[in-house]
């Protein structure tokens, strides 16, 4: 069988959440190609060619591709479908867009958010906020298939598979692009980070979110993330919301301050490697997955933590 | 302009999900049942276009079993103004799902389908975008803020990283993420006047869909548990374990 990977990227570069769904797609087939389609994308075409085990690289390049709007990329991958026996997405918020819509193109059910190959039509994903896990089994011909991607480790490089150029497309033209707003940052993306500093509704403020959490993200070289109530409470921007309707990442370090640990927050961090909860109620839900819980308010714990870290050299 | 929303009966986000032992599913025996908070967000915005007077008509119709009424009457006391039922014991898969979807679109003809982005349930995040599919119309997912002006729609979508806006044009399918609006609470009295409004009641078999599923789910496991660890005394002991863990 031959997998189709779509990549995900910002047109400038290849995410790291590519070199994850390639390791997804080798557990279904040694036969794997990327597709890369984009506006201005050819070096991250030559960094999708460079992954270890890709076969060949397709790369679409034209204005259609440069936003990856869903139904340019239907009008794309449908046809080149013919080819493939599955085709996978990073379960972001472009691959959830368009995957589904390319699925039931195909007359598929989509299988989303998958954690594990088990063979090549067998797959393990959460369901109830990852409170469950399900064993699907899928009778279609082709499948089309959303990986977490912190269920797997990143593909290596090494490999030199053939750039192959394919279609121009043509943009949808029912859908018009109008802008977006991209939050600039120094700081690690959230999804990817190695380390993760959260704050939650204790924080009480917006000001305050910013004067402690940031500064002991920024000493920890870590991302920024928030508890659904620190975002619906307007201390945090939504794109920092960790949890089953926010974003799920699984760093070398998770540092949860005031947060109590609901359970759609702990859907969204628990696989995280080492988790360290700083939390004033010993009681709070957070410390019974936490490894290392400090019952403290977090206005005296976080300074006291900042100057611990420098003694270290931090 | 008329406005579709589809809503779904699933367990309350509060409860704590239990797996059954004998690894067939989730135990909904004796749970509380509400309607999907996403679907909730994308009533109250369909309502809140009706106050506006952007929209003129809300149908809401759900695919579940009986009880998925009572969801309806949820979306009617909110402000939905009639309802469909497509009664079924099934658990039907998104595809089937937006295939019915998409039969209730020809018979309704609606401006717009406004839904929740994913159920809390099965966790797919797939119907909207399959039903945008299968009509050839326009999608704008996780949507935060929804504009019609004419016949097109702003669309502001919450995308990784921060903000994306379109411009579909209408008919389209629209879906809603958590920060779009903040669900009102049903006032008694609406309460009362949803019970007097109508909610028709179908079949599957009435739309000549093939709804027969194509993932067969082998089992529902329960997490690996995650064992808790040790409380530390202080900022120092902390970094000292952080230190031997070697995450810093």
């Amino acid at each position: 069988m031959a997998v189709l990977v779509v990549a995900e990227h910002d047109n400038a570069s290849l995410k790291d959440a590519t070199n994850k769904v390639v390791t997804a797609a080798k557990a279904l087939s040694s036969d794997v190609d990327v597709l890369v389609a984009g506006e201005g994308a050819g070096a991250a075409a030559s960094a999708a060619a460079g992954l270890a085990g890709v076969r060949k690289v397709l790369h679409a390049e034209g204005t259609a591709f440069a936003q990856g709007i869903a139904e340019s990329m239907q009008g794309l991958i449908v046809p080149l479908m013919a080819n493939y026996d599955a085709v996978l997405f990073a379960a972001t918020a472009t691959g959830k867009n368009a995957a589904p819509r390319i699925a039931a193109a195909l007359d598929v059910s989509p299988i989303s958010d998958i954690q594990e190959v088990v063979d090549e039509k067998t797959f393990v994903r959460p369901i109830y906020a990852g409170n469950a896990l399900e064993t699907v089994e899928s009778s279609d011909a082709k499948k089309v298939i959303t990986v977490r991607t912190t269920a797997f480790a990143a593909a290596g490089v090494g490999g030199s598979g053939a750039v192959e150029s394919i279609g121009a497309g043509t943009p949808a033209a029912q859908v018009v692009f109008k802008g977006a707003e991209i939050v600039k940052s120094d700081r690690p993306e959230l999804a990817g980070a190695k380390r993760v500093v959260s704050g939650g509704r204790a924080m009480g403020s917006a000001d305050e979110f910013h004067h402690v959490i940031e500064p002991l993200a920024d000493k920890l070289g870590a991302a920024v993330g928030a508890s659904r109530a620190a975002v619906d409470a307007g201390y945090a921007p939504n794109d920092y919301q960790v949890g089953q309707t926010g974003k799920v990442v699984a760093p070398e370090l998770y540092v949860a301050v005031g947060i109590s640990g609901a359970i759609q927050h702990l859907a969204g961090m628990k696989d995280s490697k080492v988790i360290v909860a700083i939390n004033k109620d010993g009681d709070a839900p957070i410390f019974a997955i936490a490894d290392y819980g400090l019952v403290a308010d977090y206005k005296t714990a976080v300074p006291e933590l900042m100057g611990e870290l420098s003694k270290v050299g931090l | 302009m008329k406005v579709l929303v589809p809503v779904k009966r699933v367990i309350d986000y509060n409860v704590k999900v239990r797996v059954k032992p004998d690894q067939t599913g989730v135990d909904l025996a004796n749970v509380k049942m509400s309607m999907n908070p996403f679907c909730e967000i994308a009533v109250e915005e369909a309502v809140r276009l009706k106050e506006k007077g952007v929209v003129t008509e809300i149908v809401a119709v759900s695919i579940g079993p009986q009880q998925a009424q009572e969801t309806i009457r949820t979306a009617l006391a909110m402000g939905a103004d009639r309802g469909l039922l497509i009664q079924t014991d099934e658990d039907l898969e998104p595809l089937a799902v937006a295939k019915l979807l998409k039969a209730v679109v020809g018979e309704e003809s609606p401006d717009l389908v406004l839904m929740g982005k994913q159920a809390i349930d099965g966790d797919n995040n797939a119907t909207g975008q399959m039903l945008a599919a299968l009509l050839g119309w326009p999608q704008a997912t996780f949507a935060s803020k929804i504009e019609i002006a004419g016949s097109k729609a702003s669309v502001t979508r919450e995308i990784d990283g921060g903000l994306q806006t379109l411009e579909v044009a209408l008919p389209a399918v629209v879906t809603a993420d958590l920060r779009l609006n903040e669900p009102r609470y049903a006032s008694l009295p609406n309460i009362m006047k949803a019970k007097k409004k109508t909610i028709d009641i179908k079949a599957p078999s009435d739309y000549g869909v093939d709804s027969a599923p194509r993932l067969k789910v082998l089992k529902v496991t329960e997490p690996p548990k995650r064992a808790g660890g040790i409380k530390v005394e202080s900022a120092e002991q902390l970094v000292g374990k952080l230190k031997e863990a070697g995450v810093i």
